[in-house]
């Protein structure tokens, strides 16, 4: 398989490397970057635990090709900051971990955007995220105490 | 595995215009949320795709007037769910793209990419199709315009040259009367459809159309013809015979031809039932 050079932004830095011509964001991700957080469940857009932003929107990055990347602002788990990881914790949001990387930009995009997390039932927007463990709830009390959390530091 | 990346229209034009037909021919990419499915199983040799990424900006607007909405080829599901303008102007687009996968996917995925993939079981086709949608085909040889229901010729075979490629679609605004749309899946998000309808009545008369029930997505023109002449129904099983002239459900990995049969008949039943006075 042929190569070629991506460079995008990774969490603020500007990153090239060269990867094959088939990689998918997430093979970028995880093998040339290092940045292991983001998971792969399914390979098939189905679980969410690849989910990273992609120019500012949440996409399952097992769909997305490398060669579609070239230039674009990616944000991964990695930038996620520890306060927001501390509310979490203390709702339960996360059991074995599985998911969790994908709930957490899933809930990082929404704090970014209050006004659609007020306009869609917050289960469809995280509907994208399965989570085998804890049933859904204490997640659901992580992104609404999240939201709030990101509605006070305003 | 070979990947063309134009940065105009007229270089994807030009790169189309040259391609063959069949398999080695040149595939367009817009989100690929279906193409990359379990992707690394997948053979990659001969693989020919023009990457419409960088047309992004250019084939990427919603442009709404008066008369009617004109969605670009890379307008994606969520374009139009954040959109309040569209999403009030034309309910069923907005409904529908909801119930596509989920967010992750309706970031990506592409109404034009929904229809020219052409899988009998797409999301955004019967809205689009009962909304009387028409899709805009550019190529070198100049554009064309094909009403949606007059896109697909067989199962996920569509009038698409291999040197065309979709560029808008455009959706007429009138004023309605009734719409509806209904999805049933597995699940109520991450599913694929087993059976799913989209109704509009306006003043030229009524859109049935369904998916998952043909080999294509299809309107339901003998019912169509039936509740245009007034016609109401006593129950379920006399709007199933009606329909056996407009589809052909089968049996396969998500439900069966009965299930399907059944079920769409039910749900028109008891809409029609609630909605029509």
């Amino acid at each position: 398989m042929d190569k070629f050079e991506l460079s995008f932004t990774l969490n603020g830095e500007s990153v090239t490397h060269s990867v094959p011509l088939d990689a998918r964001l997430l093979d970028v991700l995880r093998r040339d970057c290092g940045c292991t957080g983001t998971k792969e469940g399914c390979g098939e857009g189905e679980c969410g635990a690849c989910t990273v932003l992609l120019d500012g929107l949440p996409v399952n990055s097992c769909l997305v090709p490398a060669f579609q990347v070239q230039g674009c602002d990616i944000v991964t788990v990695e930038s996620v900051a520890a306060s927001v990881v501390d509310v979490l914790n203390r709702t339960g949001t996360a059991q074995c971990g599985a998911c969790t990387p994908g709930i957490v930009m899933s809930i990082r995009w929404l704090m970014q955007h209050p006004q659609i997390a007020r306009q869609i039932d917050l289960r469809e927007l995280m509907a994208g995220n399965l989570c085998r463990c804890t049933g859904y709830d204490s997640i659901i009390a992580g992104v609404k105490q999240a939201l709030k959390t990101a509605g006070e530091k305003r | 595995m070979e990947v063309l990346t134009p940065t105009t229209l007229d270089e994807a034009l030009e790169m189309l215009a040259t391609t063959s037909a069949g398999d080695k021919a040149l595939r367009p990419v817009a989100g690929g949320t279906d193409l990359l499915v379990s992707w690394h199983d997948q053979r990659k040799d001969g693989m020919r795709l023009l990457d419409l990424s960088r047309l992004h900006g250019q084939l990427n607007a919603l442009q709404l007037a008066d008369d009617q909405l004109e969605l670009g080829a890379m307008a994606s599901y969520w374009d139009v769910i954040s959109s309040p303008q569209v999403a009030q102007a034309f309910p069923l687009l907005a409904q529908a793209a909801r119930q596509v996968g989920a967010i992750q996917i309706q970031t990506r995925g592409t109404w034009a990419g929904n229809i020219d993939n052409g899988s009998p079981a797409a999301d955004g086709v019967p809205v689009l199709m009962a909304y009387d949608a028409t899709v805009v085909l550019q190529s070198r040889a100049g554009t064309a315009e094909v009403p949606l229901d007059q896109y697909y010729t067989g199962y996920r075979r569509t009038v698409r040259r291999p040197d065309q490629l979709i560029v808008a679609i455009r959706v007429p605004r009138r004023p309605r009367e009734l719409e509806w749309f209904h999805k049933v899946g597995a699940r109520r998000a991450q599913a694929i459809t087993k059976v799913g309808v989209a109704v509009v009545k306006d003043v030229r008369g009524w859109r049935i159309v369904a998916n998952s029930v043909a080999p294509v997505v299809c309107r339901c023109r003998a019912l169509e013809r039936t509740l245009d002449g007034g016609r109401k129904f006593q129950d379920p099983a006399e709007i199933r015979q009606i329909l056996a002239a407009d589809i052909s459900p089968i049996d396969d990995i998500r439900s069966t031809a009965r299930y399907r049969g059944t079920v769409l008949s039910r749900l028109l039943y008891y809409w029609l039932l609630e909605n029509l006075p």
